[in-house]
């Protein structure tokens, strides 16, 4: 029963990567840049969550409102300032920008608010949870946070597959310069997308807070959590993304069930293992580029 | 025509490096050991600007998982050391195992590329350190003392030290030199330059890659070891940090990525800044940030370019240059 209570909670601990890596593979899709700085902005949301909550005295699912604006403006200026500047600065220009952003965040946040373990009050409902038969119980939180993982999945693969905007992502990411004499500004579709990834960013680090404690050197680890579900389930897949996270969830969980320091190196192995055999990730038939 | 590899700069560079070097080796005799401590950091950090630059200005690959092999050669150090083997010995024996397991590394990573390649090379860095923390004997999480060169006295020992770091990052500077003069460092500039093409006209890409990998864990390596034998003491946390990575990044584009002077210059601009900034804590570390960002977007050849300007000036050349003869005309 404690291996099916494994599987159970690396599922809903999978929906969380999932959340984490939707932000990563949208931007890399669309701009081909691999964003260093994902994980600092994650946990940058989770930080901006704890001042709201501080200040208003309303409950993190409010502070929503306030950190999901925030993070989209900063990523819709962010992309207009530095990151398309970077793109037209070469290859290697893009991470490096993005690997200092990194390191600016992470310090910044030490510095304003200290090593200090956080985590975001959640009240009776953080604990709440569903028994579901047996001995199995899964918490209202975590179910919440792997079906709003699904949904902004689900809405994601409805903006590209169904929307204008999405098409022109499409076109930007396909052929910048055919798009472009087609009349579309590919700083803006760009500035868009950065937008909405970190949007989702901002859900992702409020659910990570919810569910657990942060500091503010966390970032690196989250970003190749992210990084992780992103390849194990194929790139360019958005569904291959939750697969990926539930994988990497349950490696994780399985891991831990033999011995507690063994789960984030069991999801790692799994994360090589893939590479190894299957390199175009689990949900992709073959590489098309 | 006349077809040359010396410049006049390289000529200069030439006279100038050994007084250099050898008024370096005799460091000990001349300055106190707080001053050849702070130099061993420093020879640490041209060796890891120096592989760095030769991975990502040269071949083209971008890691930010380097702190794996500089952990892999510190253990290395402390392991022959548990084993009773004396701990200067064990440099080379840092450098073979770093390379080594870099080995079976690039099968897996170099299914990556770009920025995904960054982050893979993490990930294998974050196992190495992940598996260290298993191992009880070199001291699991908490990590562990050297103990086989407590019977030296301390002078000697800092001195030794020095003379080792002294030599390995002269050694590391002359091997990228002498890689980027070959056949191979031809390939790895048509392989940066345009790797489709270099493949097309027969450069073996991968083979040149794997080699260029394999050299710069050789040097992660090496100066992992030379950081553990001053340090007296490895802890997987710190040693495995991916702050060496930044600290790599940033003297790269600050010096100047893809020249063999940058790096250099590179590890001795970051080194002051260290020294200056150190006081001011967390700080520092975010106008480290800041200026790479701003290196890399405004200044993109770095120190150097910003100093040679429009010159084409190299102290330590690696191709070839084609000048006009002067000739006079006839009477």
């Amino acid at each position: 029963m404690t291996w099916v209570n494994a599987i159970v909670q690396g599922i809903l601990l999978g929906g969380v990567y999932a959340l984490f890596a939707c932000g990563l593979s949208l931007v890399f899709g669309v701009l081909r840049i691999v964003n260093l700085a994902h994980g600092d902005l994650t946990v940058l949301a989770a930080f901006l969550a704890v001042v709201v909550t501080g200040a208003f005295g309303v409950p993190p699912v409010v502070a929503l409102v306030v950190v999901v604006p925030v993070l989209a403006a900063l990523g819709y200026v962010l992309q207009r300032t530095l990151l398309q500047r970077s793109l037209a600065a070469g290859e290697l220009a893009p991470l490096l920008v993005t690997f200092g952003l990194s390191i600016v965040i992470q310090n910044a946040l030490l510095q304003v608010f200290s090593a200090d373990t956080r985590t975001l009050p959640t009240g009776a409902f953080g604990t709440a949870s569903l028994a579901i038969g047996g001995d199995l119980a899964v918490g209202w939180l975590a179910l919440i946070t792997l079906l709003v993982a699904v949904a902004v999945l689900a809405g994601l693969q409805f903006v590209l597959a169904r929307t204008a905007l999405g098409r022109s992502m499409r076109a930007t990411s396909d052929d910048p310069e055919t798009a472009q004499l087609m009349g579309l500004d590919d700083r803006r579709v760009h500035a868009a997308a950065t937008a909405i990834a970190l949007g989702t960013v901002a859900l992702a680090g409020i659910f990570y807070g919810m569910r657990g404690t942060f500091t503010p050197t966390l970032g690196p680890q989250l970003l190749i959590f992210a990084f992780e579900a992103v390849i194990i389930g194929g790139l360019g897949s958005l569904w291959g993304t939750l697969l990926g996270g539930l994988v990497l969830g349950m490696a994780q969980t399985l891991g831990a069930q033999i011995q507690p320091s063994y789960g984030v190196l069991a999801g790692h192995l799994v994360f090589l293992l893939v590479l190894a055999v299957r390199p175009q990730g689990l949900l992709r038939t073959a590489s098309r580029r | 025509m006349i077809i040359s590899r010396s410049t006049r700069g390289s000529r200069i560079a030439a006279v100038l490096v050994v007084p250099i070097v050898v008024v370096l080796a005799f460091g000990p005799y001349i300055v106190p050991p707080s001053v050849t401590r702070a130099l061993v950091t420093l020879f640490a950090l041209v060796i890891m600007a120096s592989m760095w630059n030769l991975l990502a200005g040269y071949g083209g690959m971008i890691s930010v998982g380097q702190q794996g092999f500089i952990g892999v050669g510190a253990y290395t150090v402390l392991a022959a050391d548990v084993a009773g083997i004396d701990p200067f010995l064990a440099l080379p024996l840092a450098v073979v195992v770093a390379a080594v397991l870099s080995l079976p590394t690039t099968t897996l990573v170099f299914r990556l590329s770009g920025g995904y390649f960054a982050i893979g090379t993490w990930v294998v860095a974050e196992v190495y350190r992940l598996l260290t923390v298993e191992i009880g004997a070199v001291g699991g999480g908490a990590g562990a003392s050297l103990t086989g060169l407590g019977g030296m006295p301390p002078v000697l020992r800092g001195a030794v030290v020095y003379w080792c770091a002294l030599g390995s990052a002269v050694l590391v500077v002359g091997v990228v030199v002498l890689i980027m003069r070959s056949r191979l460092g031809l390939a790895l500039t048509a392989i940066r330059d345009d790797p489709t093409a270099a493949d097309s006209l027969g450069v073996r890409v991968r083979r040149a890659k794997r080699l260029v990998f394999v050299v710069a864990a050789g040097g992660c390596g090496l100066a992992g070891a030379i950081i553990v034998l001053d340090s007296l003491r490895v802890q997987p946390d710190s040693i495995y940090s991916v702050q060496w990575s930044a600290f790599m990044i940033f003297m790269v584009v600050i010096g100047g990525l893809g020249t063999i002077e940058g790096p250099i210059l590179g590890a001795l601009a970051f080194f002051a800044l260290q020294q200056i900034l150190e006081p001011y804590g967390v700080w520092y570390l975010v106008a480290l940030g800041v200026v790479a960002v701003a290196a890399a977007l405004y200044a993109r050849r770095g120190v150097w370019g910003l100093l040679t300007g429009t010159h084409d000036i190299r102290l330590f050349p690696t191709g070839y240059r084609v000048r006009a003869q002067n000739v006079r005309p006839r009477a």
